[in-house]
């Protein structure tokens, strides 16, 4: 046994993104096992190390955890990345679940029918751009600090980033009505360990390609389970 | 300023009702404001209550807090029904994170047709009995406390709990073959706050109606 921690998933963003995204930051060296058929997944799931039958699964401190917030919250704990104390890891919390609500409308449009893309994305662009950026823009806007929450880097300031990537994937002007957000992803960016893992060839994972997407709908069986 | 927590949502379930579970299981008093009108909505919009434009909303400690699971996170913490360290906690998460998915399936049903609701009806059960009983029944019967985690009452319990019971709504055998589970049903339900909470007259909400599923679409003007 290694002692680093080891993610099982696909090999693709999906879930298991803002896992890698967290541990990156935090400078943390994991490895990854993966799912290439249903086969694999339904191997696992026989083995046992699947307390709910799905992945994410990471196995870290002799754990094998599952539920991918349960694991975000382990890691941002044990890495100090969560906050100082209760107050502050309720801003965190409030940050980070939003970014999860917009990562997940991303994260299924790819799987959106042709005759249903347009809107959708049309929609992601809007929410993003109402709804969530403007509450961090004014965040770093009222307080001048570098960090979203206590004058200190954490979960908040890694979720965000990896957000507004995705977003930018999306529409890569998408920041344009957001001039410190604009600012805070070059901060961030430049942060080593997350510079790093931007780089080519670290474990960060490309967008989906949609020639993958019936691979990816059939080893989770979408729609059926 | 009263000092006690308040809590804006409709007057119904929804992601609000595991917020008056566990305030209610610590023993915490709460008032509610309840949205009737879009009006209402529009207002607490205009007036930058609202983070992220949605509720659930909780004032509490001088904080105006969004989104279920923050909230969530903040009472099991503040009222030490979060376990005693880090992999206490990192448990009790994933097990209420299994719940959550669970009870996820059950709040969408009042929003389904009559012939998605049947089926999602199957799917409840199905995934209750296959995937997350099982779950829950093993790890109480491993360990033979009477709790789920750290051999200490926490948010684990109640969320479980409160999981049985809305699935119980939907099959009333569905424990039969968790006897565990019955016998934690059973003990937890007997804590003085949760007895208490489970009494008529508390703050708990009904199974959802039809007035209740046209409010929340008048309110949010959400048609789905």
């Amino acid at each position: 046994m290694s002692g680093k921690p080891k993610l099982y998933y696909f090999d693709g963003r999906g879930r298991m993104e803002t896992i890698r995204w967290l541990l990156a930051a935090a400078g943390v060296e994991f490895e990854e096992q993966f799912c290439e058929t249903r086969e694999d997944l339904l191997k696992l799931r026989q083995d046992g190390h699947l307390l709910f039958q799905q992945v994410p699964m990471v196995e870290i401190d002799g754990m094998k955890m599952v539920q991918t917030r349960a694991i975000l919250n382990y890691i941002a704990g044990k890495y100090n990345l969560y906050g100082k104390n209760l107050k502050e890891r309720a801003l965190i919390d409030m940050y980070v679940e939003a970014t999860s609500d917009l990562n997940e409308i991303i994260m299924h449009h790819p799987l959106q029918p042709p005759e249903n893309k347009a809107k959708h994305l049309a929609s992601i662009i809007e929410k993003a751009t109402m709804r969530y950026f403007p509450v961090y823009e004014k965040a770093l806007k009222d307080h001048g600090q570098d960090f979203l929450v206590g004058n200190q880097f954490s979960r908040a300031d890694v979720q965000l980033l990896e957000t507004i990537l995705m977003a930018e994937e999306c529409k890569p002007d998408i920041l344009s009505k957001f001039p410190v957000l604009q600012v805070f992803k070059a901060r961030i960016s430049n942060i080593p360990t997350i510079k790093k893992f931007l780089q080519p060839g670290s474990q960060r994972k490309s967008p989906l390609d949609a020639a993958l997407i019936p691979k990816v709908i059939s080893i989770f069986n979408i729609g059926n389970e | 300023m009263t000092g006690i927590p308040k809590l804006c949502y409709f007057n119904g379930r929804g992601k609000m009702e595991s917020i008056r579970w566990l305030l209610a299981a610590a023993g915490v008093e709460f008032q509610e404001e309840f949205l009737e009108t879009r009006e209402q909505f529009e207002k607490l919009l205009q007036d930058g209550a609202l983070l992220f434009q949605q509720v659930p909303l909780v004032e509490i400690d001088g904080m105006k807090m969004v989104q279920t699971r923050a909230i969530l996170s903040y009472l099991a913490a503040k009222y030490n029904l979060y376990g005693k360290d880090l992999k206490e906690r990192a448990l009790i998460d994933m097990y209420v994170e299994g719940t959550t998915d669970l009870m996820g399936l059950i709040l969408m049903c009042p929003f389904l047709s009559s012939e998605e609701k049947e089926k999602q009806h199957t799917v409840i059960i199905q995934k209750a009995t296959n995937r997350y009983f099982p779950v829950y029944e093993k790890v109480l019967k491993d360990h033979r406390q009477n709790f789920l985690v750290g051999n200490q009452f926490s948010w684990a319990d109640v969320h479980l709990l409160e999981a049985i019971l809305m699935v119980e709504e939907k099959n009333s055998s569905v424990l039969s073959e968790f006897p565990q589970l019955q016998a934690f049903k059973a003990r937890i339900s007997n804590i003085p706050t949760i007895k208490k909470f489970l009494e008529p007259g508390s703050q708990r909400k009904p199974v959802p109606d039809d007035k209740y599923v046209e409010t929340v679409r008048r309110v949010l003007q959400m048609y789905f």
